[in-house]
């Protein structure tokens, strides 16, 4: 089969591998028709999450036909079109369980701090992801579910990972009615948390980002105010001059390792690797946010240290929420809100690529050429 | 007399709930939070999984796998894709057996890895049918089709200070493995 495969930072290339063998007998086999590429991949591509290998397929974001199931496979047949969350998770371990399916403990013997996750380093697991022909896909009665016949293919698609982040992030921030929402960053994890906070009864929602065609789609997709951080001298006196200096109710960091706004700290973290993630943005949210406030963190940090503002966030009083999403926790409720138009997912997609131009793909949404915001990957369109 | 944060009442800058509800689709639909998917946190509902095991079988392969230090067991699942070898390998593997994932060192080792791991794989693709071609692999030849120019200038993008580091990650290496060959060259043909 035809598969993206990492060849050190900054370098990826297709390449011909062995579709992948049934491993367990709750394994699926998967034919990938639909993929896409999240900004948390480019963590890897650049070479910032600890134990990324040469030879290793990213895409954690993924739908597909079911090609094969193993031996004790109940709720799934050959032909089925699924959905398959981004975490890999078993369902009955302590944290599966109690509904922290991103923090299962049976899928990865390299880390306990994290879950699995498809695509996502040995530090998740060293599953192969999905950004090729076909992908294995554990625990196939726990994960993945039938697309419904009315839910558009990317629509299901980003339901994965960024719909549903974007969506939990929002959660994370326990709004209230009247609620001031400032949201870090107009990725799509960052625009759908704004259009997320509204559901959840938000008076005013404010996405900050740097890139103006980003913001632009803030502002149509999501409803929001928006400030384009380098219009300002210091962007978190700017949020307390809008709020009348008392800070936002809720903040949300939907940027995470690679945040930019300070040179030094995105130097040493994104391209020395000296932190876990440059926390400009993190610390933007702890100064931004009101006394007694409530941060949500969504973006994707690595596991070493990070100079963050901890003190501050102290001083506060602040509530500090955070996790990979459960994402197939979301769906049900996800399902009823696309169903009755409160939300149209597909409607940040930018790009579509052919998985041969994966190269042309990665550089492109991680230089932010061509008004990138959400690039797909259809692995059968040679 | 000062206003808000200085006194008790919260700012008036929001719009109605009929303002709200008529400009934003769905507003307000997931205010009571029993509506939300993750609350609370943590809901006990073993049988809401679709797993039905205990434990779940055990995956081939387990023996020697690589595991931090803070797992009893190897567990059930687990990836195969790329297992351990060379330099890289041997790296990798004594993060993993000497530090928890509490330690620097783990975590360090492991990104030590990693680039030794490229070195590894390239030097090992130029002996391949299939050498690494920086040019192709980067995808940096998509710059034109792609309006890198257009993309990057006329616009307010602070990322453009720091994106002159990328190519020199990337070439970097080759330029010192091109240096270093000339010089063995050199020698190799002084030595005649």
């Amino acid at each position: 089969m035809r598969a993206m495969v990492y060849r050190g930072p900054y370098k990826v290339r297709v390449e011909e591998k062995d579709i992948p063998a049934i491993e367990h007998p709750n394994d699926a086999i998967i034919r990938v028709t639909r993929a896409a590429i999240c900004g948390s991949d480019l963590h890897l591509y650049h070479g910032m999450m600890p134990d990324t290998r040469v030879g290793t397929t990213f895409g954690h974001e993924f739908i597909g036909v079911v090609e094969k199931v193993g031996g004790s496979v109940h709720s799934l047949s050959p032909g089925d079109r699924v959905m398959v969350p981004f975490n890999v998770y078993c369902g009955s371990c302590y944290f599966c369980a109690r509904g922290l399916y991103s923090n299962c403990h049976n899928v990865n013997p390299n880390a306990t701090a994290v879950g699995g996750i498809y695509g996502y380093s040995h530090t998740t697991g060293g599953y192969d992801g999905g950004q090729a022909e076909y992908v294995r896909v554990p625990f196939a009665d726990v994960g993945p579910s039938l697309i419904p016949d009315w839910l558009d293919d990317e629509d299901a698609l980003l339901m994965t990972d960024a719909l549903a982040t974007g969506y939990f992030g929002a959660q994370l921030g326990d709004i209230v009615e009247g609620d001031t929402v400032v949201v870090f960053g107009a990725g799509p994890v960052g625009l759908f948390a704004a259009k997320s906070a509204w559901l959840m009864g938000a008076g005013r929602v404010i996405v900050i980002d740097q890139l103006e065609y980003r913001l632009e789609k803030a502002r149509t997709f999501a409803h929001a105010e928006t400030f384009n951080y380098n219009e300002y001298d210091d962007i978190v006196v700017e949020m307390k001059k809008t709020t009348d200096y008392l800070g936002a109710d809720v903040v949300i960091d939907a940027v995470g390792a690679e945040a930019d706004g300070n040179f030094l700290q995105h130097v040493t973290a994104a391209k020395l690797k000296l932190q876990g993630g440059s926390p400009i943005a993190l610390n933007w949210a702890i100064d931004a946010v009101r006394k007694g406030g409530n941060v949500s963190v969504v973006g994707a940090y690595g596991p070493i240290f990070s100079a963050v503002k901890f003190g501050d966030a102290v001083n506060k009083g602040l509530t500090l929420r955070m996790n990979q999403c459960p994402v197939k926790r979301q769906w049900p409720r996800l399902l009823e809100h696309i169903r009755n138009g409160h939300l149209k997912p597909n409607d940040i997609v930018t790009h579509r690529i052919p998985l041969e131009h994966i190269a042309e793909g990665y550089h492109m949404f991680s230089a932010k050429l061509d008004n990138c915001i959400k690039p797909l990957i259809v692995p059968n369109a040679r | 007399m000062p206003s808000t944060p200085y006194v008790s009442n919260k700012p008036k800058n929001t719009e109605t709930r009929e303002e709200l509800r008529a400009r934003i689709p769905g507003w307000g639909a997931d205010l009571d939070p029993a509506d939300r998917p993750s609350y609370p946190k943590e809901r006990l509902d073993p049988s809401a999984t679709g797993a039905h095991w205990d434990f779940p079988e055990r995956q081939a392969g387990a023996e020697g796998r690589e595991h931090s230090i803070e797992h009893e067991i190897v567990p059930p699942v687990f990836g195969t894709s790329v297992p351990l070898k060379g330099f890289s390998g041997a790296i990798r593997r004594h993060a993993y057996a000497s530090y928890s994932e509490g330690r620097a060192a783990h975590w360090l080792l492991l990104i030590l890895g990693d680039r030794v791991d490229a070195w590894e794989s390239h030097l090992r693709s130029l002996a391949s049918l299939r050498p690494d071609n920086p040019v192709t692999e980067t995808g940096v030849l998509s710059e034109r089709r792609r309006h890198g120019i257009a993309s990057r200038f006329g616009v307010k993008r602070s990322d453009i200070n720091h994106q002159w580091i990328d190519p020199l990650i990337v070439g970097a290496p080759w330029v010192a493995a091109g240096g270093a060959a000339v010089v063995v060259v050199r020698k190799l043909v002084r030595r005649r």
